[in-house]
């Protein structure tokens, strides 16, 4: 335990600053702090989602541009399954659903078929928008509502409490059990040392006796189900509609999380939320006016800060040696 | 090493019977160092435990064929390897020793033909196949990830859980603590490999190995990377790893170290077996002729130099390397035309920097440079090379091919832009080709033409194409960085030869190298480097071996 606080010195240093700056703002701007907080983790959840779809296939040797097409597929078939069927529940699977094939297509066009994983994505996002634009029908409403749910005593906290566990919507539970278990799962689990080995040093897992091209298919495929989830949280949780292009680049931003989270689970959840916060800053900034800035420049607040953080990320974090390469035994 | 092999024996001045002094060949002590406890159940004619017993057929092949396309990598091999043996496989580069190997352990399928383990003749399928009927393998790139500590790469593939999937990686370090007690290879179970020197990182893949259940564990060059002290301590666990009834097959380009450990050789040559024979019938001039298929010359024919006016002229250099450190610190040394200045020192000690830094590839911290009375300190490598300074550098590869280009074009690479071989920014094709066509032939570069890629030479021949491009414009300076490494007996004897003829023509040569056996045999002068800087300067005639390993290892 004192080893790991040794070794995580820095990090632990600015997550207790950033906490403590987070608790006094809560006290000190008690009209407009719980809103912000709240929609920032709210901006954050289909972040974190697709962050994580992100982390284990870069985690795997397989990069993701595909996340942005998952999303809008998963969010397309999730809102409309739903409203045709009647179901809610009937609309989740068909999003999750949606997510796992999209993810089966990369896995198996890029691991399978060796495919440049770059267009392999590309190719995903192109049928992505096709499909969803084609086959759009305005006017569906939703049978339901994805419930909220209250988690007993953790609700009480202020401020973590009321913005993460109270009256929050399934997913976004889902989101940070997710998070937390796919941190675990790489770094504790066998499956995640594989994971880890098989996306820097292939060949390495290969002479130790791991199927590498397996590996890299469940993993990248089962990702999708995250993404599809992401989908759906926009499509049948957020907005409850489904418009063209709903996904607005987040499958992208939630790349550039990744990076910004150093391809770890848990950086990567507090990094969509400090993207959420810059967010939800520009939106405060537009709404009380005060200062006498264009809204369209304090509109771009979050990419300028995406673009100073990576900026100051680049050349210390490191992502897995081996992503974007396709795994060639020496036999082929 | 422990107590067991209380010094690492003298290879170099009796490879016969250097590594065998300090064996112990009790029951006990052969029990705490086996690798595969089954092995004890097995009667001593079957184990092979203990010295010149060697036991049951252990790895049986029979008409091995693999051909890749149209190259027939492996023609016909029948081999077999008893417990307890140390077996060499022995040939030039290309001559299908890999490929071989690779078989046995998984990684490549034969075309035909069967490898039988313990009697079992069912293919093996994938590594992981190999791994479960007990064999092991040291790669010769290093199948580690780097950025994992000693104790996850020992894992990988066989992870202690708890609870499910869970990673005990405490039992993990517990593992490698004890295994590298029993064999006496030191290893941290917390450092992450990346940060470990070379030679450390080729304990990890040998302990790797050693910590499934082998019966056979297979070494592919292993010693390629290895500083002399490094390759004297594999050899000594190499032969205690025989001694407790583990079958070894190596894969080398030397000799010595064959003659020194293993019991009997496989000559390969063209990816066929052209002789079998056991070390103690044979000598290193008798391997070498097998290799090559005819009479080899080992050591050098080379007159007295007649040194002439100074060439390079290197004072108080000072250079960092990649990480900012200061990897050259001092160093001064001068080179006259006419003869051979060898660089002896072990790796790391500020050669590669020192030779980058002279080739322009590096920037220099502070101290100067000089060809004649031209100042290289600030020069790049194109005014280097237009000065007079040939360079063939460490990494072939890297630095000195680019390999999808074809053997014509990786011949002209420093001076395409100039005539004959260019006119009016325009290529001229014809003088290319003329030019290595001619360089083909003078420099013996075994190829189907000089349009072959030069990534698709073997390693002897892409080191020909180097040396013939850096030789062939006459420079006044040759600098050639570990010309031979990896590279086959026949290759050596050419190279060699080259560079001692480069000097009889009157040019200064640099030489750096690992191989105190090349430094020796070849230079007129040696220059001993330590922490990135001369400690002694001698005679070749006056050098004593001991006295120059004693240098390198900082003992001045």
């Amino acid at each position: 335990m004192a080893a790991w606080v040794q070794k995580n010195r820095t990090t632990l240093g600015i997550g207790l600053g950033v906490l403590v700056a987070a608790y006094v703002f809560y006290y000190a701007k008690h009209d407009i702090a719980p809103s912000m907080f709240g929609a920032a983790w709210g901006y954050a959840i289909p972040l974190v989602l697709a962050a994580l779809v992100g982390v284990i296939g870069e985690r795997s040797g397989v990069v993701n541009i595909g996340i942005e097409g998952q999303m809008l597929l998963a969010a397309f078939a999730g809102f409309f399954g739903a409203a045709y069927s009647g179901s809610m529940i009937v609309g989740i699977l068909a999003g999750v659903g949606t997510g796992l094939i999209a993810g089966g297509f990369l896995a198996w066009t890029t691991v399978r078929w060796r495919m440049d994983q770059i267009i392999a994505g590309v190719v995903l996002n192109i049928i992505a928008t096709g499909i969803t634009s084609f086959y759009l029908k305005s006017g569906e409403i939703l049978p339901g509502v994805i419930p909220n749910v209250d988690v007993p005593l953790l609700k009480e906290i202020p401020l973590i409490g009321e913005t993460f566990f109270s009256g929050r919507s399934a997913i976004a539970l889902v989101a940070i059990l997710a998070a937390v278990v796919v941190h675990l799962a790489l770094f504790h689990t066998r499956w995640g040392l594989r994971t880890r080995a098989v996306g820097e040093y292939p060949s390495a897992a290969d002479t130790a006796g791991i199927n590498v091209e397996r590996l890299r298919l469940v993993n990248v495929t089962l990702a999708g189900s995250l993404a599809g989830l992401a989908g759906l949280y926009l499509s049948m949780d957020a907005s409850a509609s489904f418009e063209r292009g709903i996904t607005a680049g987040r499958g992208f931003l939630a790349l550039a999380i990744m990076i910004m989270g150093a391809w770890r689970p848990l950086r990567a959840l507090v990094m969509a939320l400090f993207f959420g916060f810059i967010n939800a800053v520009a939106s405060q900034l537009q709404l009380t006016g005060g200062f006498d800035v264009p809204p369209q420049l304090t509109g771009t607040l979050p990419y300028v800060a995406t673009l100073v953080v990576l900026a100051v990320a680049a050349g210390r974090v490191r992502g897995p040696a081996a992503a974007g390469q396709p795994y060639v035994k020496k036999d082929q | 090493m422990s107590e067991r092999t209380p010094e690492p024996p003298d290879v170099h001045t009796d490879p016969q019977a250097a590594v065998d002094v300090h064996l112990d060949t009790s029951q006990e002590h052969l029990a705490s160092v086996v690798t595969n406890e089954a092995i004890l159940e097995l009667p001593p004619e079957q184990s092979g435990f203990g010295e010149g017993v060697v036991g049951e057929v252990l790895l049986d092949i029979e008409g091995l064929s693999k051909s890749f396309g149209s190259v027939r990598a492996n023609r016909d091999i029948s081999l077999s390897v008893r417990r307890g043996e140390i077996v060499a496989l022995l040939g030039e580069n290309g001559a299908g020793k890999s490929t071989l190997v690779n078989q046995i352990f998984g990684l490549i399928t034969p075309d035909t033909g069967t490898v039988a383990i313990k009697g079992d003749a069912t293919p093996i399928k994938d590594p992981r196949d190999a791994i479960a009927r007990g064999i092991g393998m040291v790669h010769q790139h290093f199948q580690l990830v780097p950025v994992m500590t000693v104790a996850e790469n020992m894992v990988l593939g066989h992870e202690t859980t708890r609870g499910g999937g869970v990673l005990d990686l405490a039992a993990a370090r517990t593992m490698v603590r004890e295994l590298s007690a029993k064999h006496g290879l030191a290893v941290d179970p917390d450092t992450e490999v990346e940060d470990l020197p070379v030679g450390t990182q080729q304990r990890v893949e040998i302990l790797k190995a050693l910590s499934r259940k082998v019966d056979l564990l297979i070494l592919d060059e292993p010693t390629a990377v290895l500083t002399p002290q490094e390759t004297d301590e594999l050899l000594a666990v190499m032969k205690e790893l025989a001694n407790s009834g583990t079958s070894i097959v190596f894969i080398t380009h030397k000799l010595r170290e064959v003659l020194a450990v293993a019991d009997r050789v496989y000559v390969l040559r063209q990816g066929a077996v052209v002789g079998e024979v056991a070390t103690k019938d044979t000598d290193a001039k008798g391997l070498a002729t097998m290799m090559v298929g005819r009479e080899v010359v080992l050591s050098i024919d080379k007159s007295a130099a007649s040194p002439g006016e100074t060439v390079l002229e290197v004072q108080d250099l000072h250079v960092v390397d990649d990480r900012g450190l200061g990897a050259v610190n001092g160093f001064s040394l001068s080179v006259r035309a006419g003869e051979i200045v060898g660089v002896a020192g072990v790796e790391g000690n500020g050669q590669r920097e020192l030779v980058e830094a002279l080739a322009g590839m590096r920037k220099v911290v502070s101290g100067r440079m000089a060809l004649g009375s031209l100042d290289l300190t600030r020069a790049n490598p194109h005014q280097t090379h237009h000065a007079g300074v040939g360079h063939v550098p460490e990494d072939r590869e890297k630095h000195g091919l680019v390999g999808t280009y074809s053997i014509a074009d990786n011949l002209v690479l420093n001076e395409f832009d100039q005539a004959p071989y260019a006119k009016s920014g325009v290529r001229q094709f014809d003088a290319v080709r003329e030019n290595a066509e001619k360089l083909r032939e003078e420099f013996d570069i075994r190829s189907s033409g000089v349009m072959q890629t030069a990534g698709s030479l073997s390693g002897g021949n892409k080191q020909k194409v180097v040396v013939a491009r850096e030789m062939a414009f006459k420079p006044k300076l040759l600098m050639a960085a570990q010309p031979t490494r990896g590279v086959d007996v026949g290759s050596i004897e050419f190279i060699h030869r080259r560079i001692v003829e480069a000097r009889d023509e009157g040019a200064a040569v640099l030489l750096v190298s690992a191989e105190l056996d090349e430094i020796l045999s070849l230079s007129d002068r040696i220059a001993v480097v330590h922490g990135g800087a001369v400690v002694a300067e001698m005679d070749a005639k006056d050098a004593d071996r001991t006295e120059i390993g004693r240098l390198m290892a900082g003992d001045h």
